[in-house]
């Protein structure tokens, strides 16, 4: 491929290696959002009426995934209110988590039947 | 591969764990193992985020204590959800899974709010080495502060509308009474006007943090003043509702601090909420405006006692057994009174004294019975009813005309028939389960009252209808031994 057929190429590789403006780290979390919730739709339409309170609590305990923000925010020792904000965060999102999943287990069980 | 690409790369894994879990959530057995990988997703997004760099420079300088501080921040939640969980008794689900929800809000919020306070101190701290850092953390400002204060308002309409949710589900006296304070819609309008404009005040200046914890504060009032007007049967709406803005709360948090697991995880319980959102006010023929600003319609409804005259034809439990025992098949359909009456376990021993005899039991379930999606077949998997027999309104109503008993249990608006014949009715056009078409509808309840909608119901003075005016558990209770 001889460089002059792309000329702009070699620069248009070294704007994507260094920082990216805000502008374009706002599009790629946009990007990311918008995919996901097009697979969530997607996804989420094909569970079955009955499994809907399992759905919820389900969806619920991963909505505590705000708990690795949480984490990073505490963790960095910023600022003493950063890291007090940020360690309430931690417990009240793992609240939310492993009392989403351990409800959402116990729902399953029951529509399961017991193995005798 | 640097570490951060080893991290990301966990994260991505996460994310496809999350999506494998909603995947799994097609049939009971398959969604125990989604259960399981939405867990471990989780596991891997956590241990990832110990790896960061943030937390790294945290340890490097200080040792080992502020992994130890996370960790057992982390452990207490993690306890605390668990024994909740586990204690909390089947029956009071709607009220866990509000209260769960809450604490999601909340979380969003405080991370939010300690991103803007460690990026502020950054900003503005005189040390020459951290100015630089700060240059670059002052440039993606506007965006910054736009997800910061998304994050606040949504984060908090999240948490205290939980909280509200889960003082009228769990029956406090507090919440005993709808709200219904002509002024609302102003007071709603005068909060939604304060909130935007802290929004474009904390937009101009992110620095002021001040202006996020106002916010915080408007977003508060306005999840309490929004939440406190709905009545109990619209109660599943709001509950998918406050599920979906949980999710994006956590994906807007995702924004704040660039993180892409928070922004997919978040999005797809968004998502999911949305959608169990939408299918709820289908099934209850309702606009999600309706349900949030509305309170029912004032069309004018038929009255009780011209629709009532002297057509209710009352039973007892030996003349409906008498029914029951020539019934070759009997179709049950539970609504929230059997949840109150807790007569799930009743309604078991019934259904198995009929099967004994050789009749075919199944269970007709609205999509709003209850007062979260899917209530009733939780309620009554707990009872130990095959997952098999739990039907859908769509997949049961043509099976009516050939039913021989259908026995509504606490069920009232699901099975009106105005809803079909009377175009002038507040719930004309809601899709309902067909029991009128059954050779007989027995109708266990306590009396003529209304149901949640405040109009009455044909049904109940229809000709293959009988009354059974008792106490849902005691009236199940009867009636099996009557059949025996």
């Amino acid at each position: 491929m001889s460089p002059t057929l792309f000329p702009a190429l070699p620069q248009l590789f070294a704007a994507a290696v260094t920082a990216e403006d805000p502008a374009s780290r706002f599009i790629r979390l946009l990007t990311v959002f918008l995919l996901a919730m097009w697979v969530g739709f997607e996804v989420i339409t094909k569970v079955p009426q009955r499994l809907h309170t399992p759905l919820t609590s389900g969806s619920n305990a991963i909505s505590g995934i705000t708990v690795v923000g949480a984490l990073v925010v505490a963790g960095a020792l910023s600022t003493a209110t950063s890291t007090l904000l940020g360690l309430a965060a931690v417990v009240l999102a793992m609240i939310n988590v492993a009392g989403g999943f351990v409800v959402t287990h116990r729902m399953l069980e029951m529509f399961n039947p017991k193995k005798k | 591969m640097s570490s951060q690409a080893w991290i990301n790369l966990a994260y991505l894994t996460a994310s496809m764990l999350f999506i494998m879990a909603f995947k799994l959530l097609t049939g009971p057995r398959t969604a125990v193992k989604g259960t399981y990988l939405g867990a471990l997703g989780m596991a891997i997004a956590i241990i990832a985020a110990c790896c960061e760099k943030p937390i790294a420079l945290s340890v490097a300088e200080r040792g080992l204590w502020p992994l130890v501080m996370l960790a057992s921040a982390g452990v207490i939640g993690g306890v605390i959800g668990a024994v909740m969980a586990i204690r909390y008794p089947m029956t009071g689900m709607p009220q866990m899974v509000a209260l769960l929800n809450g604490f999601g809000g909340a979380a969003s919020v405080l991370v939010a709010g300690a991103e803007l306070s460690s990026t502020c101190n950054l900003a503005f701290c005189d040390n020459a080495k951290q100015a630089a850092t700060a240059a670059a953390s002052l440039a993606p400002w506007t965006q910054f502060a736009i997800a910061t204060a998304l994050t606040g308002l949504i984060g908090a309409v999240t948490f205290w509308g939980s909280l509200v949710a889960f003082g009228k589900l769990e029956e406090l006296p507090q919440f005993k009474k709808a709200w219904t304070n002509p002024n609302r819609h102003w007071i709603n309008l005068g909060l939604a006007a304060a909130t935007l404009l802290l929004i474009w005040g904390f937009c101009a200046n992110p620095d002021r943090t001040i202006l996020y914890w106002l916010l915080v504060i408007a977003g508060s009032a306005l999840g309490i003043t929004l939440t406190l007007p709905i009545g109990g049967a619209d109660m599943p709406v709001v509950i998918c509702l406050l599920n979906s803005y949980s999710g994006l709360a956590a994906a807007a948090a995702g924004f704040v601090i660039d993180n892409a697991v928070l922004v997919i995880a978040g999005s797809l319980v968004g998502a999911s909420g949305l959608i169990l959102t939408a299918i709820m006010c289908q099934a209850m023929n309702r606009s999600l405006l309706g349900v949030l600003f509305g309170g029912l319609g004032t069309t004018t409804a038929a009255n009780a006692d011209d629709v009532y005259a002297g057509k209710v034809k009352s039973a007892s439990a030996e003349e409906i057994a008498m029914v029951l025992e020539g019934a070759s098949r009997v179709v049950i359909v539970p609504g929230y009174g059997l949840a109150v009456a807790q007569a799930q376990h009743a309604v078991r021993e019934l259904a198995n004294a009929l099967e004994k005899r050789g009749t075919t039991v199944e269970y007709a379930i609205h999509p709003v019975a209850g007062r979260m999606p899917g209530h009733m077949n939780v309620l009554l998997a707990e009872a130990d009813i095959p997952y098999e027999k739990l039907r859908e309104m769509d997949d049961i109503n043509p099976t009516f005309p050939e039913t021989d008993v259908a026995i509504v249990i606490g069920a009232n608006d699901v099975v009106n028939p105005a809803a079909r014949t009377d175009p002038k009715s507040p719930i004309a056009g809601m899709p309902i389960l067909d029991v009128d078409k059954a050779k007989t509808v027995v109708v266990v309840k306590r009396s003529l009252s209304p149901g949640f909608a405040g109009i009455p119901n044909p049904l109940f003075a229809a000709d293959n209808a009988l009354m059974y005016f008792a106490d849902g558990k005691k009236a199940i209770l009867d009636l099996t031994n009557a059949l025996q």
